[in-house]
C-alpha cells in the first residue's frame, strides 16, 4: 500500500471510550490517516448509534466503561449483525481478561497506548477486508 | 530573548524530561499529531489529562479513606489513571500506578496509602514540568517562531 493509498481512503471509524482525553487522542490518531471519525462515551451509546442506522468500517472499543462495557457492547453489536472491524483498546494486562474480551467478538485487541504502527496495521487489515468483500 | 535561543532552551528542557524519565516516546507521538489545522492539540489533550487525573486522585483519596476499603474500586481508578498516563507519555506516573495495582491485589492498606502519596507526588511533578514546557512553546509561537521537533536519537 502506498502512503497515498493509506491516507486517501473513504473509511469511517467510531471511537468508544469513557475518557474524554482518550477519545480526543484516538480521534486525532485516526484523522491523521484520513479517516472520518465519530466518538461515543460508552458501550450503550455506541450500540444506539448502530440501532439508529449509523455504520462504521472500524470501531475502537475500550473495555472498562460505565453503563455498558466494551465486551457487552461488542457482543450486542455482533448479535445485531454488525460486521465492522471491532478492535479492543485496553489497559488490561491479564491474558485471561484480554481473552474474554476477544471472545466477545473482537477482530483484534491492542494494549493502550495506541500507536501509529497499530493504526497502519489496522488500515492494511481494513484494505484486505474490503478487497475480499469486493 | 530571540527565537533561536528560546527554541534551543525548549529542546534542552524537553530532552531533560526524557532523560529523567518524566516523559516517554508516547509524548513525542502526541506532539507529532499536532499541525497547523490543530495548533492547540497538545495543550487540549494535556488539559484533559490534568482534569482526568485530578478527579481520579480525589476518587482514590476518598476510596482509601473508607472504614472498609473497596480494593476493587481502588484498583479500577488506578487502572484508569495508568491508562491515561501511559497514553500521554507520563512514564513515572504510569510506573507508580503499576506498583499501586500490585498492592491493591494484596489488599495492603498501608502500602496502598503510601502508593497514593507516591502517585500524587509524581503527578504534581509532571504537571509542573508539562506546564513549563507548554509555556516555553507558547512563547516561541508568540514570538513568531515554530516549535522544533525533537529527535529521539539523543
Amino acid at each position: 500500500m502506498s502512503d497515498e493509498d493509506i491516507v486517501n481512503n473513504n473509511l469511517t471509524a467510531l471511537v468508544v471510550d469513557d475518557s474524554p482525553m482518550i477519545r480526543k487522542l484516538h480521534e486525532m490518531h485516526l484523522k491523521k490517516f484520513g479517516l472520518k471519525v465519530q466518538v461515543a462515551e460508552n458501550g450503550k451509546n455506541a450500540v444506539d448509534l448502530f440501532r439508529c442506522g449509523a455504520s462504521f468500517n472500524l470501531i475502537l472499543m475500550d473495555k472498562e466503561m460505565p453503563i455498558m462495557d466494551g465486551a457487552e457492547a461488542t457482543k450486542e453489536l455482533r448479535i445485531m449483525g454488525v460486521t465492522s472491524m471491532i478492535v479492543g483498546v485496553t489497559s488490561l494486562d491479564s491474558i485471561f481478561e484480554r481473552q474474554a474480551f476477544m471472545e466477545a467478538g473482537l477482530d483484534h485487541c491492542f494494549t493502550k497506548p495506541l500507536t501509529s504502527e497499530n493504526i497502519i496495521f489496522l488500515l492494511q487489515e481494513l484494505n484486505n477486508k474490503n478487497n475480499e468483500e469486493n | 530573548m530571540e527565537v533561536g535561543q528560546m527554541q534551543r532552551r525548549l529542546v534542552d528542557y524537553t530532552k531533560t524530561l526524557f532523560m529523567e524519565g518524566f516523559l516517554d516516546a508516547q509524548f513525542l507521538q502526541l506532539q507529532q499529531l499536532q499541525d497547523e489545522s490543530n495548533p492547540d492539540f497538545v495543550v487540549e489533550v494535556v488539559s484533559l489529562f490534568f482534569d482526568d487525573s485530578e478527579k481520579l486522585l480525589n476518587d482514590l483519596s476518598m476510596a482509601l479513606d473508607q472504614p472498609n476499603v473497596d480494593f476493587k474500586k481502588v484498583d479500577a481508578h488506578v487502572h484508569q489513571l495508568k491508562g491515561s498516563s501511559s497514553s500521554i507519555g507520563a512514564q513515572r506516573v504510569k510506573n507508580a500506578c503499576i506498583a499501586f495495582r500490585n498492592f491493591c491485589e494484596e489488599q495492603n492498606i498501608d502500602a496502598t496509602l503510601r502508593c497514593l502519596q507516591q502517585v500524587k507526588h509524581e503527578y504534581y511533578l509532571v504537571k509542573n514540568k508539562l506546564e513549563t514546557l507548554l509555556r516555553l512553546e507558547q512563547q516561541i509561537v508568540a514570538a513568531g517562531g515554530s516549535i522544533p521537533t525533537i529527535e529521539m536519537g539523543f
